[in-house]
């Protein structure tokens, strides 16, 4: 009896294995190694043991002893590996300013002379104590929240206290809360273009349907950066759209379409529709179609009949196309990069920027998780939201 | 059966891996545009017919995270890349680089003496500086100063986005020497200066990424100004008939280089493509298309003298230009930039 049981739950294991498989390498397992670049920095401890030894009695504020030094010059000929070095230089340099030219001519200086080495000597700047302290932070330990806080435009000050950063040092938070912003920009107008759009593909049928559908789908099979490098040319001063309107006589000058937020948010839009249409469609394609000819014989008024029977039916379509289109729009980079100004870049960009330009893993990491932890609270809203809605008469 | 799948799996993606990784041909990576496709013409398209192997070429728009993030995946999918000043430093010093066999380049004294490094040859010296277009610009801009005068010159500026150029070129306008620029930019008054000076620009720049985006700004009037690498300038006026005019006093100048990723699959033929692109005949074809200086010396006494006038390593344009301060920047890029993208932001 148990045998064959068995047996079945072996083979839809090994149906679903492939997709367990997927999920975990390319999801579960990317997902925590971005969680751990975030928070782990084990470089300066690894490549600077004895130093991190020495350090663990300096009080920081003082000059640093003459133990702190050798030991420091001790570790730095320990290092074989240029490219541990070179993180280790990375690490220092993201902390202060300065290493990434002083780090290779004090390492190149200790493998050339035996014995002690008068670091101040070879460069002035290690008798700065700043720098002494961040060789001291980054030994000391092999966790650090230096690159959550910064993502939230937050520091550690001397003494250990969560400070927040110079104004002008830093502007995740603001980043971050436009990316928000412009999520839901896009969101709503999705809404109010794809929900007329898709009553009316719902509400024809033959050709007609398919020629609408057919105008969402199109655009949804061709590239993204086709579709951007379209709008590009349609929105720019000297584009079709601001010919059209100046040849016709409704503006004498150009409309600034294209490097500023409502040329980003047309373009996502237009981007981000077909997730708007085809939940809400095919929600809406379920509803009888005699419901709201019943409204009307019991004398409601079409606003109304459309209110309080089609609206609240379609919702479900609404949601689930909402959250398809907000979540999409919180990762873009490439549309506000191309069509947007200064001011339209969301949070991608900064994270693109970290892994690409400065190789600060930690950083994206941090400023990934960040996002995530904002977009997962969101969503739990949402879920209670929604299902208070249910269980409420 | 499930273990069996997932070894089957893992078995059929090891081949891939492998397969592609032999299989696949030299790729040589540059910075896209008219540049890239003369150099299509020029070097990767006669060394592939040489070498009886297909080249493949991609572009990029720099990054050192980039380069980096490859050599540290194991085998990386690029083999030659052509990198900026930085990241050549970077790399040379975190060992992401193969060495270069100085030997098969007909040895170090060929070149001039800043395109030679342990771990990169120089391809070009390059400028950047103010670009206009000389159909539409009656009065033409000739400094930083007259770049941020919107009276005088009214319309929408391009810069590169990016604290580096920006900053020593908002000091230059702000009447900083340009010998001095460096060192009044090392201090954090001469950082905030720079920035209260872009302050006074902000609402009329239009911010590029790639080299081919000023143009295509120049081209659509979307811009009246804007900095550009100079040998694209000159590359599109020959090939679409423009006038469009570079400023070479107070532009910077610096070189970029070829290097090979740190175990390329194809470092051997990279390194003779390498060789390749740096003989002096090869090279000097190079002005004909596109207006960048010669590193290997005896090509540059091989360009005709039309367009010697147009290369950044002429003696009259290097008058009033600076070169970049490498060491500056790759200390100093991560905080400014960081600084620089929240004022951005504001």
């Amino acid at each position: 009896m148990n045998q064959p049981r068995l047996g079945k739950q072996l083979i839809s294991l090994a149906l679903v294995a492939p997709l367990l498989l997927f999920l975990i390498v390319f999801f579960a397992l990317p997902l925590v190694t971005m969680i751990k670049s975030a928070v782990s920095d084990p470089v300066a401890a690894r490549t600077l043991p004895a130093t991190a030894r020495s350090v663990s009695s300096w009080d920081r504020t003082s000059p640093p002893t003459v133990e702190m030094q050798a030991a420091f010059v001790a570790d730095l000929r320990q290092i074989s590996d240029d490219q541990l070095f070179g993180d280790l230089v990375r690490r220092l340099n993201s902390a202060k300013s300065g290493f990434r030219t002083l780090m290779p001519k004090t390492r190149k200086a200790a493998l050339d002379t035996a014995g002690s080495i008068d670091l101040v000597a070879l460069d002035k700047r290690w008798g700065d104590i700043s720098y002494w302290q961040a060789v001291s932070v980054a030994a000391s330990s092999r966790i650090t929240d230096r690159n959550l806080l910064a993502a939230v435009d937050l520091q550690r000050d001397a003494s250990g206290a969560i400070a927040s950063l110079p104004a002008d040092a830093s502007a995740n938070k603001a980043i971050m809360l436009r990316t928000f912003v412009m999520a839901l920009t896009v969101t709503g107008a999705c809404i109010l273009i794809g929900f007329p759009f898709a009553m009316i593909a719902a509400s024809v049928d033959g050709w007609k349907r398919q020629l609408l559908l057919g105008a969402v789908l199109l655009p949804l099979w061709t590239s993204l950066l086709v579709r951007t490098a379209a709008w590009f040319i349609l929105l720019q001063d000297r584009g079709l759209i601001n010919s059209v309107l100046m040849q016709s006589g409704v503006t004498s000058s150009p409309i600034p379409l294209i490097f500023n937020r409502a040329g980003v948010i047309i373009a996502m839009t237009h981007v981000l529709l077909p997730f708007m249409v085809l939940p809400i469609f095919s929600v809406l394609i379920g509803i009888p179609k005699n419901l709201m000819p019943a409204a009307a014989s019991l004398g409601a008024h079409p606003v109304r009949a459309f209110l309080n029977v089609l609206l609240p039916l379609g919702l479900r379509g609404v949601v689930s196309g909402s959250l398809l289109v907000f979540m999409s729009a919180l990762g873009y980079y490439i549309t506000p990069a191309l069509i947007g100004g200064a001011k339209d870049q969301m949070i991608s960009s900064v994270i693109a920027y970290y892994a690409t330009g400065a190789a600060n893993w930690g950083m994206a990491g941090a400023l990934g998780l960040v996002l995530l932890a904002a977009t997962m609270i969101l969503y739990a809203i949402y879920l209670r939201l929604s299902s208070e809605r249910e269980t409420s008469p | 059966m499930k273990i069996l799948n997932a070894t089957l799996i893992v078995c059929a993606l090891a081949t891939i891996g492998t397969a592609t990784a032999e299989a696949r041909d030299l790729t040589v990576v540059s910075w896209g545009g008219n540049y890239q496709d003369a150099q299509r013409k020029i070097y990767f398209e006669p060394f592939a017919k040489q070498a009886g192997k297909p080249v493949l070429d991609e572009s990029w728009d720099g990054g050192y995270g980039v380069l980096q993030a490859k050599v540290k995946a194991g085998v990386p999918n690029w083999d030659a890349v052509q990198v900026e000043a930085e990241e050549l430093a970077l790399g040379c010093a975190d060992g992401i680089y193969e060495k270069v066999d100085w030997d098969k380049l007909g040895g170090k004294s060929k070149f001039l003496p800043a395109a030679v490094s342990d771990c990169g040859v120089g391809a070009i010296v390059w400028s950047t500086g103010i670009s206009y277009d000389g159909d539409k610009l009656k009065q033409a801009p000739a400094s930083w100063a007259d770049f941020w005068d919107t009276k005088k010159i009214p319309g929408k500026r391009g810069l590169r986005k990016g604290a580096k150029y920006a900053l020593e070129f908002a000091l230059m306008a702000d009447g900083v020497a340009a010998d001095e620029v460096y060192s009044v930019l090392a201090t954090p008054e001469g950082v905030d200066r720079a920035f209260k000076k872009l302050d006074e620009l902000k609402s009329n720049i239009v911010w590029w990424e790639a080299g081919a985006q000023p143009l295509q700004l120049l081209s659509s009037g979307e811009v009246v100004m804007t900095t550009a690498y100079n040998g694209r300038i000159s590359g599109l006026n020959r090939s679409e008939g423009k006038h469009f005019g570079f400023v070479f006093p107070g532009s910077i100048y610096a070189i970029d280089s070829w290097v090979v990723l740190k175990d390329s699959p194809n470092k051997d033929t990279a390194m003779d493509f390498i060789a390749y692109a740096s003989k002096a005949d090869n090279q000097s074809k190079l002005p004909e298309y596109i207006a960048y200086g010669l590193p290997n010396i005896e090509a540059g006494k091989l360009v005709p003298a039309k367009f010697q006038t147009e290369l950044p390593t002429s003696p009259d344009n290097l008058k009033g230009a600076i070169s970049l301060d490498v060491d500056f920047w790759t200390d100093n890029s991560e905080a400014l930039t960081q600084r620089f993208n929240a004022w951005l932001a504001q």
